[in-house]
């Protein structure tokens, strides 16, 4: 477990995270950042690094992947540092002011100011609407495979459609005593080898395959003993398994951030104008994740947003300062030591 | 020639909402629900990754093909029909007077 003091934890590392790390470094103050993802640039590197952007100041046409490149470079004078691959979970606000941010992983940033710039939320697993689904979570339920070990010689129903659902299936199917693949649909848009492959599987008897059905029910005591796959929609049929996993991709979510105390609307974090601050003195939001009367998400405003969420930062960093706006065509950019 | 074109929302209810669309803004379907304040996410901004713009046709003219990413997508929903469709991947038209949706639940 590793410990952390900065001056600005930011909670995200996509372009607004990014900037408000050139922002506060302009003002002297030190950030440190975390994201969930293995790589800095949110959804940017993450989902479109190809995809030109067009309203980036100054940036006629701009790729995605480029302008993250391009901030990284702009923030490197500020020496920021990070924890990525790490989720955040919890919030502890000390009697001084400060904060403790923790990770998933037991990484705590000790920090004066909280920043957060999580765009979308994090990605969680899409759960279908299966009555007391939730009750078998870690008893049978599971939405993405870990350990492929863990189902070795084990019967699985796998559920959905997508290239997640096509490689376990062919993965597991060589490991598992029994894999059965439920899908919705009568094709798979998935890549069209993976989908292939499963099909020869399934007439080769390795994986059972049932097409245009869904899995309707669960059931068991306290752990999971069969599914009810509803077959064309009308025709009940139970499987005895060990394991039912469903995968139909992720959604966004607000995640832990949801139960920090911060006041919400429509999932998005409610912040002041003035600074980008939210309910809770010394926590700022800023960038997709917040909403205010005329938001508009764009990368731009984020950037808007950063530059004023900094300078009320600075009146938590540096309580004895009085805050003085310099340019940079006047003072270039001081490099932190 | 129309300037704006009618869609519905059909409610649990059975209600069906009316909301008039302009033609010359290059909207989609989802932009026009958010802009009347129907409770749809559209948290990826119309890019066909997230689907929660999820609607489901009930009457239309004729629709656009789908893309692969909006048919990938409706692919991986649980709870999507054979009328499913991104409403971020429908542009405003002319042929798409009367269009009926339902606005699916979250994923």
């Amino acid at each position: 477990m590793s410990k952390i003091t900065t001056d600005l934890c930011i909670v995200g590392a996509g372009p607004v995270g990014l900037f408000a790390v050139f922002e506060a470094g302009l003002l002297k103050m030190r950030c440190h950042v975390v994201d969930a993802l293995p790589a800095v640039g949110g959804q940017l590197s993450e989902i479109y690094p190809k995809k030109p952007i067009y309203d980036i100041p100054g940036f006629p046409e701009v790729l995605a992947g480029d302008l993250i490149k391009n901030l990284e470079q702009q923030i490197a004078p500020f020496h920021p540092t990070f924890t990525l691959g790490e989720r955040v979970e919890d919030l502890e606000k000390l009697e001084d002011g400060s904060f403790i941010v923790r990770t998933v992983d037991g990484t705590e940033i000790a920090c004066k100011v909280v920043v957060i710039a999580g765009g979308l939320g994090s990605f969680e697993p899409r759960k279908p609407a299966i009555e007391n689904l939730e009750k078998f979570e870690k008893h049978g339920v599971e939405y993405m495979v870990r350990d492929p070990e863990h189902f070795r010689d084990k019967r699985v129903v796998l559920a959905g459609g997508g290239d997640s659902a096509l490689d376990w299936a062919i993965y597991l199917a060589g490991l598992c005593k029994e894999l059965t693949l439920v899908h919705r649909g009568t094709t798979f848009r998935g890549a069209p080898e993976s989908a292939a492959k499963v099909l020869s599987m399934a007439e080769e008897g390795q994986i059972k395959l049932i097409l245009k059905s869904n899995v309707s029910e669960v059931h068991g005591e306290n752990e999971l003993e069969a599914v009810t796959v509803m077959v064309d929609n009308t025709t009940p049929h139970r499987i005895e398994t060990d394991y039912f996993i469903p995968l139909f991709g992720l959604v966004p979510k607000l995640g832990p951030i949801e139960n920090w105390g911060l006041e919400l609307d429509k999932n998005a974090i409610v912040v002041d104008t003035e600074a980008y601050s939210t309910n809770v003195p010394g926590v700022y939001a800023i960038g997709d994740i917040n909403t205010y009367p005329g938001k508009l998400k764009l990368i731009l405003c984020g950037f808007h947003e950063a530059a004023l969420m900094a300078q009320s930062a600075y009146n938590i960093v540096y309580p004895d300062k009085k805050f003085v706006l310099k340019y940079t065509t006047v003072n270039g950019i001081q490099e932190l030591q | 020639m129309k300037d704006a074109i009618n869609i519905y929302v059909e409610q649990e209810s059975g209600e069906r909402i009316e909301l008039e669309a302009p033609l010359d803004m290059n909207l989609s379907v989802m932009e026009v629900l958010k802009a009347n304040e129907f409770p749809v996410q559209a948290v990826c901004g119309g890019m066909a990754i997230c689907a929660t713009c999820h609607v489901e046709v009930l009457e239309s003219g004729p629709l656009p093909e789908m893309n692969d990413d909006e048919a990938y997508m409706l692919e991986t929903l649980p709870h999507a029909t054979d009328s499913s469709r991104l409403s971020c991947q429908l542009r405003v038209n002319p042929e798409l007077d009367g269009l009926v949706v339902r606005i699916m639940p979250e994923a």
